[in-house]
């Protein structure tokens, strides 16, 4: 492990020094941005951390929903272990079902006492209200009612034996969790040890990499408590061993966001954890191995097949999550939008079990649902800052309101952020670049930007006269769906893929691009290839504005595509879809000298960029931060 | 998850006419000394699955199946069973407790199912789609005796060809066309405006519709009540739904609900925004395309989930599928029966009592209380519970229910014996089935019969 590490960082330390935060090597960063950005950007909560005495300069500040740690902790030490069992509740719902129709008395059993109970008249219906009554009124056959066999008995004694037969599956989870926490405390202590130990010596200089690297990371695995773990088991370790839900042990030792897949223990404890099947994919390129790759088209008929064992998981929240594995759902605004609205069905459906308090257990639970959307498929930005939003909102629910009001503010307060920020936004990001396209203008897009089309269709309401240059690539070809779009309002478009982006560039008077995010040193994070248009772009001297809506700023700051990225099905690039013929590299999938490399995104630095449309207007890239800082203030303000 | 399970557990099927009686219900025949419908209850229940409403037809089988469970199911499900009048159909005895379906989708599984795949998955693929119904497709399953079982079962292999026609688009999630086998006698016929949507078909005949349905119970209904006549799920309602995907004019959705019912103008053109962006965002269905060619066309999803080929599936609907599932149970897919195997790949309960100088080859079982006479040969057959089979005996590919009488020196190939049967000696029986009580004259010799009382 150590061997892999080094020569990378020999390579070029700078790339790790952007993933991580160290402490050990205050000069060091010196290369990066000045102060003033890390310092204002940097969240409230990281001055939690320990590791806050000596603040890095770019040091990345944890993601924010980690903060909520804090909450599950105390409620779990508060909580007593009253599990409801979804399946009990059913049981409930269904007593009040039959009324009359059911004769068996409800809820108790009825050994072999098997009651006649056919209803051949409709009048007896039971009052099921409409339903009855129009299967009354149509059918020929005569409704009928049901009878009670068989009930699941649950006196108090055997309920506890039954339910946790039931919870088989989160005791067994408990079980490991306590066990990877001792792992987690025993690897903490040796790694502060070591740590101390190099920096007490101080005799490591800088300058030799190899064993800075080495340290650094380690220190960065102490150092870096944040992120949750550590200080978590120290705090908290013999609390919580009374046992909460599993969704709390589920959410507490989720992975870190962007957790590192190439450091094997963690994986492993990832994995255990995890409720997709993720069979890691063994042909990986070496550079891209911190990031998660898994089997593809093993996961989904695995998550398929445990549709109902799924208890803890609210049904809005799976079909949002076998929709992003599946694929059909892609792009930060659906994707952000697909999972809001599923949490506003999850904040519907919610009723608080006994003995706990809204704020923190439904905290836990959107926690939970989090991460299992993370094995789905890794956050965008975009909806890592629509949850951090959620929590804030729940957070700062005053304690006073009762569950019902809670219920309906935070539903409003999750309506108010997809208007406000994903529609309002866009509508103001149409009106500010729809006065950048003047007639006779060639305008240049990349795969099929939300934002950008909207813009493109304005002005062509607008009668403005225009040109579309639709470039697209391999393997989504996303660009023939907006091209299909286009086409249909009668907009004049050109269809060409990247590789031919050197030939057209020479007509093209503007570039308009989407972002999946903004981050604070100007940096677009987009679309694999958006990078090379914008450089193209640049080389041409053809100006490159960039859409992206306020809410997917980030307060990160990001040199490369390497330390942070997402991995595709390695698959879709060896092969085409709808031929088959195509299949010049079948059987070579697993030999070892080759490895795909299906990355899904990439960094186009600030230089390329000449402006940046946002719902706060036209900005040039260097004013991000100022909009992170005003925007995160707002956030916690609203 | 929002499901309601529903089990169509039948009544007295005339295609299994000799096996089933007024004592056994379809629900109740023993597959490898357990009812077949205890398969599909431990399925659901592996799924956790365990609010379950069984519909059987008639009430005399209601009571019959609903004793059953309560006995053997108490404090694992709660089962509620609902009688049905006889010959109603499964679209009829789903319209008779319709006023039970409150969830949002229906599970819709029929009852004489042997089968591992997980209903879930079903489930999933249903609700990732939004789809109207989503049905599972397995492959045909293999028939006919086992190609070691000898010359007995040549003339039976040929069975009526009973398959599915079933029309799949090009990314195989979406039902295009079906039609049951039997039905199709000369030419077919496909909607145009399908065919002319997706672009492109795949028509396939090894699969079969394997009745497990996922519908969207605001649909299910809607139809039902719309159309009185239809008796079947899998014949009427089903290719129904399929012609209809199109222009489903028959389902009020909710959007036009709110539509209708909204006066904001800003809400409403929010929520037309949010919707494009969502479509948009994904690779749109030939649904999609098509309704967004026609505006305000609606259109309903029809999905299948193709099941793994290595997983297992079959109906149990003829008295050869009887045989089928009884020979795989306790062969290739003993993980479904549930019981522990011994070395010799065959089990025998401890206090069957064997003879001297028996076999019991692999792929046997024998009941408790059993009792094989000297110099018997057991291969590749059940035997029931408490049944006494004398001297000499060889039983070979047979179903030999509980309580049955051999006589000495009988030979028994490929067939059904019901509870309480009895040979006399010296029987031969080749691909007979011999129904309940019925008893058999010394040294007769049958092939190919039916013995029932008349």
């Amino acid at each position: 492990m150590e061997s892999r590490r080094n020569p990378r960082a020999v390579v070029d330390p700078k790339v790790r020094q952007v993933g991580f935060f160290t402490s050990s090597q205050p000069d060091s960063t010196q290369q990066q941005q000045p102060d003033p950005i890390a310092s204002v950007s940097s969240p409230p909560v990281s001055t939690i951390s320990p590791s806050g005495n000596s603040l890095s300069p770019v040091m990345i500040p944890p993601p924010r929903h980690n903060s909520s740690d804090t909450f599950p902790l105390r409620g779990a030490a508060a909580a007593a272990a009253s599990a409801v069992s979804p399946s009990s509740f059913s049981y409930s719902s269904r007593r009040d079902f039959p009324d009359g129709s059911m004769t068996a008395s409800p809820g108790r059993v009825s050994r072999g006492s098997f009651v006649k109970s056919y209803v051949p008249v409709a009048s007896s219906l039971p009052g099921v209200g409409i339903d009855s009554m129009a299967a009354a009124k149509s059918s020929s056959v005569p409704a009928t009612g049901l009878t009670t066999v068989s009930v699941v008995n649950m006196p108090p004694g055997l309920s506890e034996e039954v339910q946790s037969d039931q919870k088989n599956n989160s005791k067994s989870l408990k079980e490991k969790t306590t066990k990877a926490e001792r792992r987690a405390l025993q690897e903490a202590q040796r790694a502060a040890k070591a740590a101390a130990k190099a920096e007490g010596g101080g005799k490591v200089p800088p300058v030799t990499l190899g064993s800075v690297a080495g340290t650094s990371v380690k220190a960065a695995k102490t150092a870096k408590p944040t992120s949750q773990k550590n200080d978590v088991v120290v705090a908290a370790g013999p609390s919580e061993k009374k046992g909460g839900p599993s969704e709390k042990d589920r959410k507490k030792d989720a992975p870190h966001p962007r957790m590192q897949y190439d450091d094997e223990s963690r994986v492993v404890k990832a994995k255990r954890r995890a409720v997709v099947k993720q069979t890691e994919a063994k042909n990986r390129v070496e550079l891209f191995r911190h990031l998660p790759q898994y089997e593809h088209g093993t996961q989904l008929p695995d998550l398929e097949t445990k549709f109902f064992q799924l208890d803890p998981m609210h049904p809005a929240v799976y079909k949002v999550g076998l929709q992003y594995l599946s694929g059909d759902i892609a792009g930060g605004n659906a994707r952000c939008i697909a999972m809001l609205q599923a949490f506003q069905e999850v904040v519907k459906d919610y009723s608080t079990p006994p003995e706990k308090t809204l704020n923190r257990d439904m905290t836990a639970k959107i926690s939970s649902y989090v991460s299992f959307l993370i094995e789905c498929r890794p956050l965008s930005v975009s909806m890592g800052n629509a949850i951090r939003f959620v929590k804030n909102r729940i957070a700062k629910l005053p304690i006073t309101l009762s569950e019902s009001e809670a219920k309906a503010a935070l539903q409003s307060d999750i309506e108010t952020f997809i208007n406000e920020k994903i529609i309002v936004a866009d509508n103001v990001i149409v009106k500010h670049a729809v006065t950048k396209i003047r007639d006779g203008d060639v305008l240049l897009t990349y795969g099929s930007p939300t934002a950008v089309e909207m813009v493109l269709l304005r002005a062509h309401e607008l009668r403005k006269k225009f040109r579309v240059l639709v470039v697209d690539s391999r393997p989504k070809l996303e660009g023939q769906l907006l091209l299909r779009r286009l086409i249909k309002r009668g907009i004049n478009c050109t269809y060409t893929h990247i590789n031919a982006i050197s030939y057209i560039m020479h007509e093209v008077t503007k570039v308009f691009l989407g972002a999946s995010s903004v981050l604070s040193n100007g940096t677009v994070y987009s679309r694999v290839g958006t990078a090379c248009v914008a450089m193209v772009a640049n080389a041409f001297r053809v100006p490159v504005l960039v859409c992206c809506e306020a809410y997917k700023f980030h307060e990160r700051v990001q040199l490369d595509s390497i330390c942070s990225n997402e991995l595709g099905d390695p698959n879709a690039i060896s092969k085409v879809r709808g031929r088959e013929d195509i299949n010049y590299l079948d059987g070579l999938t697993n030999n070892t000298n080759l490895q795909f490399l299906n990355l899904m995104y990439d960094a186009t630095p600030s230089d390329y960029i000449s402006m940046i449309i946002t719902d706060y207007g036209m900005v040039p890239p260097t004013s991000v931060p100022v909009i992170v800082r005003e925007y995160q203030k707002e956030h916690v303000l609203v | 998850m929002d499901f309601q399970v529903v089990i169509l557990a039948g009544g007295f099927s005339s295609n299994l006419v000799p096996l089933v009686s007024k004592e056994v219900p379809k629900a109740l025949l023993p597959v490898a000394n357990r009812p077949v419908l205890s398969y599909v209850l431990d399925l659901l229940e592996s799924s956790n699955l365990k609010d379950l409403i069984v519909v059987v037809e008639g009430e005399d089988a209601a009571l019959k199946v609903g004793g059953w469970i309560s006995s053997a199911c108490v404090d694992r499900l709660h089962v509620e069973v609902a009688a049905v009048p006889e010959n109603v159909g499964t679209a009829g005895a789903i319209r008779a407790i319709a006023h039970h379906l409150t969830a949002k989708d229906i599970l819709i599984l029929s009852g004489d199912i042997v089968s591992d795949i997980s209903p879930g998955s079903v489930a999933a693929t249903h609700r990732r789609h939004d789809a109207a119904v989503t049905a599972m497709l397995c492959a045909e399953p293999v028939s006919g005796p086992s190609e070691s079982g000898g010359a007995g079962g040549k003339d039976k292999t040929k069975k009526p060809a009973c398959y599915d026609i079933i029309g799949l688009d090009s990314s195989k999630q979406f039902l295009l066309y079906i039609a049951t086998g039997a039905e199709i006698k000369k030419d077919t016929r496909v909607k145009k405006s399908i065919l002319c949507a997706a672009g492109k078909m795949e028509i396939r005949s090894d699969l079969m519709d394997s009745h497990i349905y996922a519908f969207k119970r605001s649909v299910l209904q809607e139809v039902l009540d719309q159309k009185p006549t239809f008796r079947s799920l899998k014949q009427d309602v089903l290719p129904y739904l399929v012609r209809t995907q199109l222009r489903s004019d028959a389902f009020s959705d909710e959007k036009t609900v709110e539509e209708n019912g909204n006066g904001k103008n800003n809400i409403q053109n929010n929520e037309v925004v949010l919707s494009q962006i969502l479509s948009n965002a994904s690779l749109p269905s030939f649904h999609e395309v098509y309704e967004s060619g026609l505006n305000s066309r609606k259109t309903h999803k029809c999905c299948v989930y193709i099941a793994d080929g290595s997983k297992y599936c079959v109906r149990l609907n003829s008295i050869q599928a009887f045989m089928d599932v009884n020979r795989d149970v306790i062969g290739d897919a003993n993980h479904l029966s549930g019981y522990s195997f011994s070395a010799h790949h065959n089990i025998v309960h401890p206090s069957a009592e064997l003879g001297s100088k028996t076999t019991v080859g692999p792929h046997c079982m024998l009941g408790e209380g059993s009792q094989v006479g000297d110099k018997c040969s057991v291969k590749r057959s059940v035997i029931g519970r408490h049944c006494r089979i004398g001297s000499n005996v060889k039983i070979v590919n047979s179903v030999v229910m509980d309580h049955a009488t051999i006589g000495d020196g009988c030979s028994i190939q490929g067939s059904v014996i019901c509870s309480n049967a009895q040979l006399q000696e010296r029987v031969t029986l080749r691909d007979c089935q011999v129904e309940a009580g019925y008893v058999v004259c010394a040294g007769s010799e049958h092939k190919g019969e039916t013995f029932a009382r008349k």
